[in-house]
Parts: C-alpha cells; sequence; structure tokens
C-alpha cells in the first residue's frame, strides 16, 4: 500500500504478510511454529445501541462505547472520510458537478410533486412489459406479498442483494417464521446477516467490522480459519460458500434504485454483480421498491446514475448498473412497491424533501459524529444525518433524541446529491420534539431556565459574575467530576478578572 | 456610522479581551460604536435545543437594545447566523426584520461594509491555522467549503493575510467541525470531546503555534481539549489579531 | 378500497401542493476527448477492468491468448468459438462450470470505462456472471461519449435485461480493501474489434 497522507500510520502495511499461501493458509512445515505465537489482543467489536422497548434509543451511550474500541473507532472513522475525499475528487473532475445536483433535486422535487401520476406511468408500463405489479400499504403487507407470491412458486430458498426497504420491513425475521431461507448475497450484508446483526451503513454494511470480526463470524458460521484475517481469503470463502446457495436458488429478490416511468424498468446498482445474479439465475425475480423511487424518464435517469457512485463511493460509476424491464422468457417478475409512511411523509411541510433521499450515504461519509459512533449506535434501520431526519417519522418517541446526535454543522447537506437541506430538518426535529414533550424533563427545564434568565437583564448580570468567581475558586476535583460533563474530555475555560459589561462600565463609562 | 456592538453571553463571561479587541477595532475604522447596556443574548442556547418558545423573550430583548443602530456587529459568527437565519419565535415585524438584516458577523463586515484593506498596526509573526465555525462558514458563507464545487475565496483569510509576518498553516481536515456544537457539548460530551481531541490533533500536526477563528466559542471547546492534551498551540480571536494583539 | 387505491389516495391527500416544473436535462457533452477508445481505456482500467490491445495482422489474437489453458469456454460472440455451446432451454445455473465467457457489447461509455450487455448480447443473462472470467468484444465506432449520450440509445427500450458493466465484480466490505471477484466475475478484458 503506498504511502497516503490520509491514513492514520497504524492503518498501512507494516510488512510483508507471515508467508501466506495463496490459499491464506498458514506455514508450518520446517522451522515454522506449531502455532501462532502473537498473543491474540483482539479488541472485541463495540455492538449497537441497546434497545428497551419502545424508550427512546440513547445514541450517546453507544457512541461512546464506540469510541473507547480505539481501534474499531480509527478505522471506521478513517475508511470513511476516505470515502468522502475520494467523492471530492470525482467532484473537481466534473464541472457541471452543482448543476448535476440542482437537476437531481429538481427532477425528485417535481416527480414528488406528481407522485400519483409517475407511479401510474410506471405501473401501466411495467404491467405491458410482462412485470406483475402489487401495492403494499405498510412494511407487514410487503411481507405478506413476497411470502404468497414464494410459496404459490413453492419457493424455499431465496437469494437477495441489498435494499433497505426490507430491512424496514424486518423482512428476514418475518420469512424465517415461514419457513423461508434468505440468503444475502452482497458480501458485506451476508457478514451481517451471519453474526445476526443489523448492517450499520447503507452501502457498506459492516464497515464497523475489523477483518478479525469477520474472521471470527465466518469461523463459527462458514468453518474457516479463525486465525487467518486476510480479507482476500475471507472474502474468497464467503463467495465459495455463497456460489451453491445462488445456484441452487428457488428465487431471488433485489431491491431499487430508480424506478423509471416512461419504459416501467427497475435499475439496481450493484458492485458485486449479486443483484443480477439474483435476479437472473432462479426463475423468479421479485422487486422491492419504495414508491419515492420512481423518476420520469432515462434522460433523468442519466443525471443520478452520474452522481450515484461518486457520491457514496468516489468512483464513477458502480461497476454493475442493471436494468430490469421485463421478465426473461420463462420467468417472472414481480414489483411491489411499498408505502409504509412515504405518502405521509409527503404531507409533512418541513420534512418531505427527506423522500428525495437516493440512499448513496455521502451524508454518513462526511458526518464527523457518525464516523466517530457506527451507524449501530442509532439503533434504528437509518442512521447518521438521513436516519435522523427519517427515523422520526417512523417512531417519535424512540427516536426523539437522535436529533441531538448532531452539530448541525451543515456537511451532510453540502455533499448531499439531491440537495435536502438534511441540517436544517435536523434543527426542524428539535423543535418538534420540543413543542411534542419529547425531550427530557431536565433539559426541557433548564432550557424555560435559560430563556427566563437572558431575557431578563437584571437576573442575567447577577448571575455571571456568580458563575466566574466559583470557577476561579473551587477546587479541582469539584471541578472535575462525573457530574460535569464539560470536564469529562477538556480543561474548564479560564475565568477573566472582570466580564466584559464589567470592564466597559469602568472604562468607558457610558450609559447605552 | 453607528454600530451597535454585540457581545455574546460566554464571550461577555469568559473572552473579555475579545470584546475589548473588538470595540478597538471598529473605532480604528473611525466607526461610532455603542454597547447597549441591557443585551444578553441571541436566543441561540435555546433555539439550538429546538426550544423556541423558550427563546422568544430573549429574542425581543435583542431587538430592543439595537433597533437604533444602522449595523450590529458581533464577534460571533454563530451567534450572527442565528440572528440573521433564526431569530423567527418572535413576531417578524419591519422593526425585526431590519435587525436581523442588518447584524454582522465582524470578519464580514470589515470585509464587506468597511472593506477593510490595511491594518498597518497589526503584526503577528506566528504560523496560524485558521478555524471557521461551522455556521460562520456554511451558514454566512465567508469562505468557500470543501464539499462544493466553487471557486475557493476566504473572507477571514483576505484579512489576516494582510497582517505582517503571518504565516498560514494547512490542516489535514481543514472543515471537519471540531464536535462544540453549543449544547451538544454537554449533552453529548463523549462524541464531542472526542472530536475536539481529533481536530487539536490535526492542529499540532499541522505546526500551528496559534489557532485563530472568528468564533471563540469553538475555541473554548477546541482550547479546552488541547490543555487536557497537553498540546502546546495558544487560542486567540481573530479580533485580537486584527486589532494588533502580538501573542 | 384495494391497497392501490389506499395508496394513490393517501399520496393525493397528501402532495405538496407546491409548483415544481420537470427540468430540461442538457447532453453535457460540451468537451469531447479526442481519443473516445483510449478515455474508455482509462477509465475501465481505474475500475479493473483491462483494455486488450488489438493485433492488427491477427485481431482476435489477444483473445485467444486468454483462452489458452481455460477448460469450459462458453462464447455468444461469432467470431469467438467456445467449447460449451449455448441451446435453447438451458438453465441459467448451467453455466456455473464455465471459465471464460465471451460476448459483443451493445455499446460502450467513454465517460465511465462500460459496456453495455443486453439479453441478445448474452444469450443467457447469467453468461455475464456465473463465469470465472468475462472477455467482451467492443466496435470502437460504438463508444458514445457520456451517460446522458448512453441513455439515449434505443436498447432500454427494446431488451428486457440490459446492463453496464464497468471493470470486474468488486468489492471493499471489509476494511475498505478491494477485492475483485467479489460474486461475479473475477476479470473483464474488453477487445476492440469492429462489428462484422
Amino acid at each position: 500500500m503506498s504511502e497516503n497522507p490520509l491514513l492514520h500510520r497504524d492503518l498501512l502495511d507494516s510488512g510483508p504478510p507471515e508467508g501466506m499461501t495463496r490459499g491464506g493458509k498458514r506455514l508450518d512445515h520446517a522451522e515454522g511454529t506449531s502455532t501462532p505465537l502473537r498473543p491474540k489482543v483482539r479488541e472485541p467489536q463495540p455492538r449497537g445501541a441497546r434497545i428497551r422497548g419502545n424508550r427512546p434509543v440513547d445514541q450517546s451511550e453507544a457512541a461512546n462505547r464506540f469510541i473507547a474500541a480505539p481501534e474499531h473507532e480509527k478505522m471506521h472513522d478513517e475508511r470513511l472520510w476516505d470515502l468522502r475525499q475520494k467523492r471530492d475528487r470525482e467532484m473537481h473532475g466534473i464541472p457541471e458537478w452543482e448543476e448535476l445536483r440542482d437537476l437531481a433535486s429538481a427532477i425528485k422535487e417535481h416527480t414528488l410533486t406528481h407522485l400519483d401520476a409517475y407511479l401510474e406511468q410506471f405501473e401501466t408500463n411495467a404491467r405491458a412489459n410482462g412485470v406483475q405489479v402489487h401495492w403494499a400499504r405498510d412494511a407487514g403487507e410487503h411481507n405478506r406479498i413476497v411470502l404468497a407470491i414464494l410459496e404459490s412458486h413453492g419457493a424455499k430458498r431465496l437469494i437477495k442483494s441489498k435494499s433497505m426497504l426490507t430491512e424496514e420491513c424486518d423482512f428476514r425475521p418475518f420469512m424465517a417464521e415461514h419457513g423461508i431461507e434468505i440468503i444475502e448475497t452482497d458480501l458485506g450484508e451476508r457478514i451481517q446477516q451471519l453474526d445476526d446483526e443489523a448492517p450499520s451503513h447503507v452501502v457498506v454494511p459492516a464497515v464497523h467490522k475489523l477483518r478479525a470480526d469477520v474472521a471470527q463470524v465466518f469461523a463459527e458460521k462458514l468453518g474457516s480459519d479463525p486465525d487467518t484475517e486476510d480479507v482476500h481469503y475471507l472474502a474468497e470463502t464467503q463467495r465459495e460458500a455463497t456460489r451453491p446457495l445462488i445456484t441452487s436458488a428457488d428465487a431471488g429478490m433485489t431491491g431499487c434504485n430508480f424506478a423509471v416511468a416512461e419504459t416501467g424498468a427497475v435499475v439496481v446498482c450493484t458492485n458485486e454483480g449479486n443483484a443480477d445474479l439474483s435476479a437472473n439465475t432462479p426463475p423468479l425475480h421479485i422487486v422491492s421498491a419504495g414508491i419515492e423511487k420512481v423518476i420520469p424518464r432515462l434522460d433523468h435517469l442519466a443525471v443520478f446514475v452520474r452522481l450515484l457512485s461518486r457520491s457514496a463511493l468516489g468512483s464513477p460509476m458502480t461497476q454493475y448498473t442493471s436494468h430490469f424491464r421485463g421478465p426473461r422468457a420463462g420467468g417472472e417478475m414481480h414489483v411491489v412497491l411499498v408505502d409504509n409512511g412515504r405518502s405521509e411523509r409527503l404531507g409533512m411541510e418541513k420534512f418531505w424533501p427527506s423522500l428525495k433521499c437516493i440512499r448513496c450515504g455521502a451524508c454518513m461519509n462526511t458526518c464527523p459524529v457518525f464516523r466517530r459512533s457506527g451507524g449501530l449506535s442509532y439503533g434504528a434501520t437509518y442512521a447518521g444525518p438521513i436516519g435522523i431526519i427519517l427515523d422520526p417519522t417512523f417512531n417519535a418517541h424512540k427516536y426523539s433524541k437522535l436529533p441531538f446526535s448532531s452539530t448541525l454543522n451543515g456537511s451532510c447537506s453540502n455533499v448531499c446529491p439531491v440537495k435536502i437541506n438534511i441540517h436544517e430538518q435536523i434543527a426542524d426535529w428539535r423543535k418538534v420534539m420540543s413543542e411534542t414533550h419529547e425531550l427530557p424533563l431536565m433539559k426541557k427545564a433548564m432550557m424555560k431556565a435559560a430563556g427566563a434568565l437572558l431575557a431578563s437583564p437584571a437576573l442575567y448580570r447577577a448571575a455571571l459574575p456568580l458563575a466566574d468567581s466559583a470557577l476561579r475558586h473551587l477546587p479541582r476535583f469539584i471541578i472535575y467530576n462525573r457530574l460535569n460533563a464539560w470536564g469529562r474530555g477538556r480543561e474548564v475555560p479560564h475565568a477573566p478578572k472582570q466580564t466584559f459589561h464589567q470592564w466597559y462600565k469602568e472604562n468607558r463609562g457610558r450609559e447605552k | 456610522m453607528r454600530v451597535g456592538l454585540f457581545i455574546p453571553c460566554y464571550v461577555d463571561a469568559f473572552h473579555l479581551e475579545v470584546g475589548i479587541a473588538t470595540l478597538e477595532l471598529l473605532e480604528r475604522f473611525g466607526l461610532d460604536v455603542e454597547y447597549p447596556y441591557d443585551q444578553t443574548c441571541c436566543g441561540q442556547p435555546m433555539t439550538n435545543t429546538g426550544c423556541h418558545a423558550e427563546s422568544a423573550a430573549t429574542e425581543a430583548l435583542f431587538v430592543r437594545n439595537f433597533a437604533p443602530y444602522e449595523y450590529i456587529v458581533t464577534p460571533s459568527g454563530s451567534c450572527a447566523h442565528q440572528v440573521r437565519f433564526n431569530l423567527d419565535a418572535i413576531e417578524q415585524t419591519e422593526e425585526v426584520k431590519q435587525v436581523r438584516a442588518k447584524t454582522f458577523e465582524l470578519v464580514e463586515f470589515l470585509h464587506d461594509v468597511i472593506k477593510a484593506d490595511a491594518f498597518p498596526w497589526a503584526e503577528f509573526p506566528h504560523k496560524v491555522a485558521l478555524h471557521n465555525n461551522c455556521q460562520t462558514l456554511r451558514g454566512l458563507r465567508v469562505a468557500s467549503m470543501s464539499e462544493r464545487r466553487e471557486e475557493a475565496f476566504s473572507k477571514p483569510i483576505n484579512l489576516l493575510s494582510k497582517v505582517k509576518g503571518i504565516e498560514f498553516v494547512h490542516l489535514a481536515r481543514p472543515d471537519e467541525c471540531c464536535g462544540f456544537g453549543g449544547t451538544f457539548s454537554v449533552f453529548e460530551e463523549g462524541v464531542s470531546a472526542k472530536m475536539g481531541h481529533d481536530k487539536v490533533l490535526d492542529q499540532h500536526q499541522s505546526g500551528a503555534e496559534y489557532v485563530t477563528s472568528s468564533d471563540s466559542s469553538c475555541m473554548m471547546h477546541q482550547q479546552g481539549c488541547a490543555e487536557r492534551l497537553g498540546m502546546p498551540q495558544k487560542y486567540i480571536h481573530i479580533a485580537q489579531i486584527l486589532n494588533g494583539a502580538r501573542s | 378500497m384495494s391497497s392501490r387505491d389506499e395508496v394513490m389516495a393517501s399520496i393525493r391527500a397528501h402532495r405538496p401542493k407546491l409548483v415544481r416544473p420537470e427540468p430540461s436535462v442538457p447532453l453535457f457533452d460540451g468537451a469531447t476527448p479526442a481519443n473516445l477508445l483510449e478515455a474508455f481505456g482509462q477509465q475501465l482500467a481505474r475500475m479493473g477492468g483491462e483494455l486488450l490491445k488489438p493485433d492488427p495482422v491477427d485481431p482476435l489474437a489477444p483473445v485467444r491468448d486468454k483462452l489458452l489453458g481455460a477448460k469450459v469456454v462458453c462464447s455468444n460472440a461469432p467470431e469467438v468459438p467456445g467449447n460449451k455451446a449455448l441451446v435453447p432451454g438451458m438453465k441459467p445455473a448451467d453455466l456455473a462450470d464455465v471459465d471464460y465467457g465471451v460476448v459483443r457489447a451493445s455499446f460502450g461509455v467513454a465517460e465511465t470505462g462500460s459496456v453495455c450487455l443486453t439479453d441478445a448480447n448474452l444469450g443467457v443473462n447469467t453468461l455475464g456472471y456465473l463465469p470465472q472470467r468475462l472477455i467482451v468484444l467492443l466496435d470502437p465506432a460504438e463508444i458514445v461519449i457520456n451517460i446522458h449520450h448512453a441513455y439515449r440509445r434505443p436498447e432500454w427500450r427494446q431488451a428486457r435485461y440490459a446492463v453496464f458493466h464497468t471493470g470486474p465484480s468488486a468489492t471493499a466490505d471489509i476494511e475498505g480493501v478491494l477485492i475483485h471477484g467479489a460474486q461475479g466475475v473475477r476479470s473483464l478484458s474488453v477487445l476492440p474489434l469492429a462489428r462484422q
């Protein structure tokens, strides 16, 4: 690996691997040791947010545990920052970049304000191509429709490519209950499936895991060597284990990045080609598509295809951009259009633009909080900036604290290819939480008190000298303790001799 | 030109020298600067937390204090941003709208209104890293943003480069948020401190002797982190450098 | 009321009543590379693919070199003979034992180094995925400048399945380490060869 000044020195290669063979097996003949002598100091993988029923998810607590696992946090932060840098390099190479963003936003806003017409057009054209189109009001109905399709074909094994919508619908547990075996074919999703853990990022689902974590999962579930962490070995293990499952599957399921109304085609973007395998190997192809995925024409598709992979991964195009317009001869193709709260969100004055989202993950890559917390700390299907503005629409109480896991710095809105004003919507959600009594009592009380104090010059002037003189005279152990959050990671500000107000009065004398 | 000086609550309490430097600097340009005695705060602590109703009285007080002035200048980009973009818990009368529109952060004001092109009294022979507060950068647009494909510009650099002896150093992550985030620094302390630690490490590795910013709120957080980690760099407000501070 | 009716009714009830006209999308083809094949080749290499150097005397030589030693070759390109035929009624999974698949592309895209393959090009769609490696013949005269031009072509309205391949199958899901042959083909080689 060449010197990359942006990577922490610990991430750079320290030298040639320990006499590995092609297959990654450790050599132990001749003078090689029988067992590895390096002490196995493995940093345990920090797990996600603690979910306790419907209680508000505490993202902070999970973030702190992630930060307390420095190897994981460092790798996660560097990896995603690198994706952000790669995105920037692509951007600089496209003179029309900001114009493309304007177009993408305008296309989505136009479509969403005419959503019923475009869905109708899509359905008409898809049906004319021989595609069977279904409608699901919610997650439960989506799952039941898919189950019915599978059962009518006697399908028992379903291979699928990545789809955040299916995560939203809790699809895998539902299918497990009904005796259908689901195999995720995306490497990151498969790792997470085998580890019984949710994906942590919409594009790179296992980005929070070190190779040692993956080696442990594969050793337990696929029977590979637990001590071999070579990434090529791990990827090859998964390829060989999954291939026979693909060729023997009864049905395949994909998500949908874009549904083109004028041709009735569904577009899916992957880097592995696993959507193509899932759709083309078995005789039955099912597409799960959120209703907001429809776009009017092929000319518009060009804009999104040019923006998606550049924003997500800093690569001009995904390795595979697949267009499914109709079933193969002898095959069947179904599209399940899913609402699950989207039409209601369309009616939210401040939040409907969140429906423009094309699930690129650029906001997660740039978010300084996400990079240091890991996606699992949000305890929801969607994490990071986009998660903060989407999740409360699914459960306002459970996700009432998420809008505060942000510094409102605005970087997310700048990288969003469809120009969602993410950071402004985060601020708007804080207002909603405050007004609907979702703020913790202590915080609300503090804000009320602050509001009263700051509105009264007399009260305020009286309070200030107390505050800074206390700082000047209290011993260190009183200032720096568990109750004083500021002092955990920082020194407190030095208290000056007087306030500006006092200085002005003394030295400039003028009253107003 | 009657200028109303707005000194943010935390500058009033912790950064006396920033207030003095701002006042003196504006006076060097021959401006008639007044400091309304009854001012307190712009309302940001409350609105930042979504508590807009609780901010209304403070916002009204702000408008009452500053209505008489032609310009309102403050050594805080985040406060200027709050006033121009978010002061809407109160009824938007003509007076309110005008007060909002004429509130400027110090660098903006010197650059765009006064069009200051020299600081002959100033000299700062040190290696300096510039920190742009996120609301100042992405809200007030005082400089170009790394996420956007736009022509590079920076109002703070334009002003600071007129100071004799100053040398700029560059960070690996120039406009990544430092993690202060207002109430975030206390309520989401773990991530805030980690972001601050990473930021001050970047500043140290860039070779900065000083870090400067038009927002001492961010710097309060960074300085706290730097001191805890034993980093040597010092923190100074842009007002102080432009006003002639030598260290 | 059916689910469809309910969803449509909900959309109509909640649709923002804002004026948002359909924008017109330019072709963004102001700056055309001087040599489209060269630009295509550079992008293809960036994405992990390989542009084979055509031999002026024996145009198919580079492909034959690649196929030396391959046990099972399945070709849907008449110019290149294989030893496993694509027969009607074949199951998609039957191509799992193929070492090299060979197809001709409908066209290429200079901007991204992509080739477009349709169901007609593939014969059996899994020919693009189950073989270990893929060789694609591409007519240099059929390289368009960019994605905007690509989507103006007729394939999108005619084929039931059409796909852009941009290099081989890849993933960097584990610590960002790039792997080729994640699930699909381990390598993609493109031979510039005019259509007969």
